[in-house]
């Protein structure tokens, strides 16, 4: 019975830390939402279609122009986050003083027509992304086996999260973006150029899903709905983690990981809707979100 | 004069519904390939199966009864209730004789309760349940290419009888992955293995960790993923990751050529699966292919074989028949064996379930592939009548 015990015990291990590496990646994805979404205002439903182009565009690149992952890493957030700075400049910006849900509308369409595109060149059925040899095989844990690239995830997203997280909250920078969100129009009257933030912010955003996209490629299928499939996902956890606030998107992303690991252990057939569960119940008793602000 | 009215009303309304409810043969072929277009399936049986059913007209002449064939298509967008609002149109104010394509089991579902009543025949070629020649059996289906017993007597038959007796499921949570992992399970204990545990996945699950770590800690010798499309890539993608792949067997019990090129080849070679089709099979079925990738810019995968494949074995019994009438040509459908490229050793049983021989090939590791389509080494043909589920009384139509 001891023995059996253990095993459970065991199991259990393994779930919890599989749950932090979903949660650190669903924080990463999270966090280019939350700016955009909590800082901006702007309901970008292309987010998803963003994360799916920077998977394919880790995956033609390397077909067609031999960038390996490690470039890709860099070069793929820079291109994702001028097409989300394209965007922003000649689409979103026409529509900045309408209804939210204007801004919602447009980047749905848009999202649906790059997945329709997608779909159109390379089909359904997804590609595959080979693990960068660096990265390929793993760790023996006493309680399972911890792949190097799950490990790396983990890295990548407390890297760019804290460092986010440092950015917007700690830096001048980020006290301009922060009071531009606020009050434009008294931070334009200062002499600081409130549009070019608001892209640059944007970009930023978008660049942070063609991040995702990058890391994702060699665990996932990289095909045209994968984008579509997660989006409502990530945009229940920025709502349970509260607008606005980034750091409560990190946390809540951790934390809904590790919820969602649990569930499929327990109750896989409920995997996926626990996260809108804990949503509604967040939202019953605290309407602005764990970490938000009252409006 | 208000009565007078209300009644011609009435009248006509009475009479369209008399005439629209049971389609009646007008001598004027007209085929509906009703597909997903631009969803998960797509690549299985979408725009692929309207370019091999216009093939097949082609094929055949482009005429038949002294008049054109005509097509017609449409997206079911893999929803019921859109399937079933478009195959009622078709069949009631657009006189189509008979929906092809149909892949997804829930939509067929819905499409056959239509084309049963009004007598139209369907020519089901992607979908898998078996439900559709037992429980859901009609006079009216032709259930084409391969359905979940055929591919549980390929895949897990020859796994266990090759001394791989644990077995551990992660199974799509609907329809199809139920029918899918209950026939296995029959299969497998009918063979003296045993199932040690089973997982339920929401379809379109992204991340497989979590379940491939239960199905680790099962002491299984096989996973068997009973699931499709983007779900059994992911699966597999996980379980080579976590080590699963070493020390178990993988088995995908629904795999279509289009996934079988998504799969990374280091992590899928050696893979055994069931497939009613293989491009590179012989003189014949590359000749077609050939054929059908100029047009369509990939391989056909078995939906695609099929959809030609029951197109042209529904216009040769239209002109052996020499009506449209349905009761008429299916009759003449069960007669005739198929023939073609696709059909071997193949017959329409009386339930409507179209056997022949399947193929149980293994997925080649990279170093053993010539170009990116040569994907499956042929380990063994399947006879058709090994192949799929006896027929059941019930279900027998041969009048």
């Amino acid at each position: 019975m001891a023995s059996l015990f253990d095993i459970n015990l065991f199991a259990l291990f393994g779930q919890l830390l599989i749950g932090l590496i979903n949660g650190s990646f669903y924080a990463l994805l999270s966090l280019g939402l939350a700016i955009i979404f909590g800082l901006l205002k702007i309901i970008n439903f292309a987010q998803g279609a963003m994360y799916m182009l920077g998977a394919f565009a880790a995956l033609l690149g390397m077909q067609y122009l031999g960038i390996n992952y490690w470039f890709a890493l860099i070069l793929v957030p820079l291109a994702v986050g001028l097409v989300g700075i394209l965007m922003e400049r000649f689409l979103i910006r026409r529509i900045a003083n309408e209804d939210h849900l204007y801004s919602l509308l447009l980047t749905f369409g848009l999202a649906l027509m790059l997945q329709g595109i997608f779909t159109h060149l390379f089909g359904s059925s997804g590609l595959s992304y080979p693990i960068p040899d660096a990265l390929k095989g793993g760790t023996k844990l006493p309680f399972m086996y911890l792949p190097n690239y799950r490990a790396w995830i983990i890295l990548v997203s407390v890297v760019v999260c804290i460092g986010t997280w440092w950015m917007i909250e700690k830096t001048k920078l980020g006290a301009y973006l922060r009071a531009g969100t606020e009050n434009p129009q008294l931070l334009q009257a200062f002499g600081i150029n409130v549009p070019l933030i608001v892209t640059l912010t944007f970009g930023f955003g978008v660049a942070l899903a063609g991040l995702a996209g990058v890391m994702a490629a060699p665990v996932y299928s990289v095909s045209p709905d994968m984008g579509s499939n997660i989006l409502i996902v990530v945009f229940a956890i920025v709502v349970i983690g509260g607008m606005g606030s980034i750091g409560g998107a990190i946390l809540t992303g951790l934390g809904m990981g590790v919820i969602e690991g649990l569930t499929k252990y327990f109750y896989p057939e409920a995997s996926t809707t626990v996260i809108f569960l804990v949503m509604v119940i967040v939202l019953l008793f605290k309407p602005a979100g764990l970490f938000g602000k009252e409006a | 004069m208000k009565t007078l009215q209300q009644r011609l009303l009435t009248t006509l309304i009475a009479g369209a519904l008399a005439t629209s409810a049971v389609a009646a043969p007008d001598g004027k072929v007209k085929i509906g390939v009703l597909a997903d277009m631009g969803g998960t399936y797509a690549d299985l049986c979408g725009p692929g199966c309207v370019t091999a059913t216009q093939m097949a007209i082609e094929d055949f002449g482009g005429q038949v009864l002294g008049s054109p064939i005509e097509l017609v298509t449409a997206d079911s967008q893999l929803k019921p209730d859109v399937a079933s609002a478009i195959a009622r149109q078709w069949v009631e104010s657009d006189n189509v004789d008979t929906i092809g394509g149909l892949v997804s089991s829930a939509v067929t579902g819905a499409v056959t309760q239509v084309t049963n009543t009004s007598k139209n025949i369907t020519l089901i070629t992607g979908s898998a349940s078996n439900s559709f020649t037992t429980k859901a059996c009609s006079p009216y289906i032709a259930h084409w290419t391969y359905n979940v017993v055929a591919l549980a007597n390929g895949t897990v038959k020859s796994l266990v009888k090759s001394g791989k007796k644990k077995w551990f499921f992660i199974t799509a949570d609907y329809a199809f992955g139920h029918a899918l992992e209950n026939v296995s399970t029959g299969v497998i204990k009918e063979n003296g293995g045993e199932v040690v545990g089973s997982v339920r996945a929401p379809l379109g699950t992204t991340d497989f960790s979590s379940y491939v770590l239960q199905a680790q800690s099962s002491g299984a010798d096989v996973v068997a993923l009973a699931n499709a499309g983007n779900d059994t890539v992911n699966a597999l993608n996980a379980a080579a990751e976590f080590g699963l792949t070493q020390s178990m067997d993988v088995a995908g019990l629904l795999v279509f050529t289009p996934n079988a090129q998504a799969m990374d080849p280091a992590t899928a070679a050696g893979m055994r699966l069931t497939t009613g089709f293989y491009w590179d099979m012989d003189e014949k079925t590359r000749a077609w292919s050939k054929r059908f990738e100029e047009r369509h810019g990939a391989i056909p995968s078995m939906a695609h074989a099929g959809a030609y494949s029951a197109t042209l074995h529904y216009l040769n019994a239209v002109k052996a028949a020499g009506t449209d009438e349905p009761d008429a040509v299916m009759k003449q459908m069960k007669a005739t064996k198929p023939e073609d490229f696709f059909a071997r050793n193949a017959q329409l049983r009386a339930d409507g379930r179209m056997v022949h021989d399947m193929l149980l090939v293994e997925i080649k590791p990279a170093a053993e592939r010539k170009n990116k389509n040569d994907i499956y080494k042929i380990i063994e043909v399947i006879p058709a009548d090994e192949a799929y589920n006896p027929m059941i009384a019930e279900c027998n139509f041969s009048s």
